[in-house]
């Protein structure tokens, strides 16, 4: 029964939710959307638990004394902080939260906004040394890669249309880039979007048929 | 052989420097190279411009800090430019770290017109978990899936929501989006199935993914990256943070280009005697 009556509510609300696409009748739309609102708070439960969970894979990650387990400590205090600053505040917020002045939006602008910032901001020195070191043009295909990129990189911005002003409009790298970009580019995001919708539609009726059962924990 | 040998073995700190060297210098005496505006950026600003005035027009920043140079000059012009056009704006956040630079970004911008108040103009209706399930309740009710804004009014007191339902009460939605969920499940949840026309504004990295729909006409307008933002500040002739930032983009891209004909070229000797790199 453990694994039968989950399979079953799979199942029966899946059809159901496609039902609902087809079927406007209110007697289908009014429980659909009911569902529908559910389903924004399961999400929201799912908060709790991914914190939950946090909280005692760190944990026990420092009570073994695990590598880097000085890090899991800063990572726990700065939950417990963090959860302890936004509860205390959020009992005192009559408006927006986090409100001006309040300790959890002095977190937010100063230290996670920054820190967010900044380890996006790292991104743009190890292209650059990933270009260096790692884009080999070994083969034909590595060398058309290496030019596709070149052209749309330097055509996206500014200076690819000064370096190439004095060509015919044709073969600037503007007009270059704008033609991979809507030719081969797209073509080739269509075809790798086309596929994972089929792959989508039948991981869900997999799920929907109680063939993939991985979701419910345990073996196959 | 001697330049390339010394390439081979050229201590990654010096790319770093020459990166951080290339990106500040323009930042701080900038070089005012000329933009172009590409076809997707006009298509954004022509889907705002053809918005009847006095409209509402849903916006939704699906973003965090992590994307502050790309997505907040876009937020910030396309705000000023549905204001200026005496739209009435309704913003929704889908990333749960997004919400409180959102609000500085709109509050800030607000303050550039004195005659738009909140509650009547725009409104912040803040974030919601759920990602498109939350999309897809918005098409019940708007009030359904946001019964309080940011600042925790009840939404149905405040003026700008007495015209709002769902998603017909809109001629147009403005996604600004980092990632998922963001664009891609606004076209699939929203855009397809309630027609609401769109246009999106995205990071570079991202905007390949967005062309598909672009060509389909199921975006009407795309701004890619902080190239976008630029192209889409040129256009509505306000200048501001993404056109400064774009002759930084310009020199870290020429060096980028210029890192890997030189790592090539560093790795020629290796190749000639079939060594491993």
């Amino acid at each position: 029964m453990k694994r039968e009556v989950p399979l079953f509510l799979t199942a029966a609300i899946g059809l159901f939710m496609i039902a609902s696409f087809f079927v406007p009748h209110h007697w289908v739309s009014v429980p659909a959307d009911f569902l529908q609102a559910c389903a924004i708070i399961i999400v929201a439960f799912g908060y709790v638990l991914g914190g939950a969970n946090v909280l005692r894979v760190n944990l026990e990650g420092i009570s073994r004394r695990e590598p880097d387990w000085g890090h899991k400590i800063v990572l726990v205090v700065s939950l417990i902080v963090t959860f302890v600053i936004g509860i205390v505040d959020g009992m005192r917020a009559h408006g927006s939260f986090p409100a001006e002045g309040s300790g959890s939006k002095w977190i937010y602008d100063n230290l996670y906004a920054t820190m967010s910032a900044t380890m996006f901001s790292l991104l743009a020195f190890f292209i650059a040394s990933a270009a260096f070191r790692a884009f080999r043009i070994r083969t034909l295909e590595a060398g058309l890669l290496a030019v596709a990129a070149l052209i749309v990189m330097l055509g996206r911005v500014p200076v690819g249309d000064v370096m190439t002003h004095g060509l015919p409009e044709q073969i600037r790298l503007g007009v270059l880039q704008q033609w991979i970009m809507d030719f081969p580019q797209n073509a080739s995001k269509r075809a790798i979007l086309i596929g994972a919708a089929l792959g989508v539609m039948a991981t869900g009726l997999r799920v929907i048929l109680g063939i993939e059962r991985s979701y419910l924990g345990g073996e196959e | 052989m001697g330049f390339v040998t010394w390439l081979a073995k050229l201590d990654r700190r010096w790319i770093f420097l020459a990166m951080g060297l290339l990106v500040l210098g323009p930042l701080i005496r900038p070089l005012s190279l000329p933009l172009t505006v590409s076809r997707p950026v006009q298509g954004f600003v022509n889907a705002i411009d053809a918005v009847p005035h006095g409209s509402t027009v849903l916006m939704s920043c699906d973003y965090d800090p992590a994307s502050i140079p790309e997505m907040v000059p876009m937020t910030r012009t396309a705000f000023r430019h549905l204001l200026s056009r005496d739209c009435r704006v309704v913003i929704t956040c889908l990333w749960a770290g997004g919400s409180g630079l959102i609000d500085s970004v709109l509050t800030e911008g607000a303050r550039e017109f004195p005659s738009k108040s909140y509650g009547q103009d725009w409104v912040n209706l803040g974030y919601k978990s759920g990602n498109e399930a939350v999309m897809v309740v918005m098409g019940q009710g708007i009030i359904n899936a946001f019964p309080r804004d940011f600042r925790g009014n009840a939404c149905e007191t405040l003026p700008i929501m007495r015209s709002v339902r769902n998603y017909s009460s809109f001629p147009l939605l403005v996604n600004i989006s980092a990632g998922y969920p963001g664009t891609k499940e606004w076209v699939q949840q929203v855009q397809a199935r309630f027609h609401l026309p769109m246009v999106a504004g995205v990071t570079a990295v991202s905007a390949p993914e967005y062309y598909p729909y672009l060509q389909a006409g199921q975006l009407q307008g795309l701004l890619g990256g902080m190239a976008g933002a630029a192209e889409y500040e040129t256009l509505v002739k306000a200048p501001g943070l993404a056109t400064r930032g774009m002759d930084a983009q310009s020199l870290a891209h020429i060096f980028i280009a210029l890192m890997i004909l030189l790592g090539n070229l560093a790795a020629l000797p290796q190749r000639s005697s079939g060594g491993k790199s």
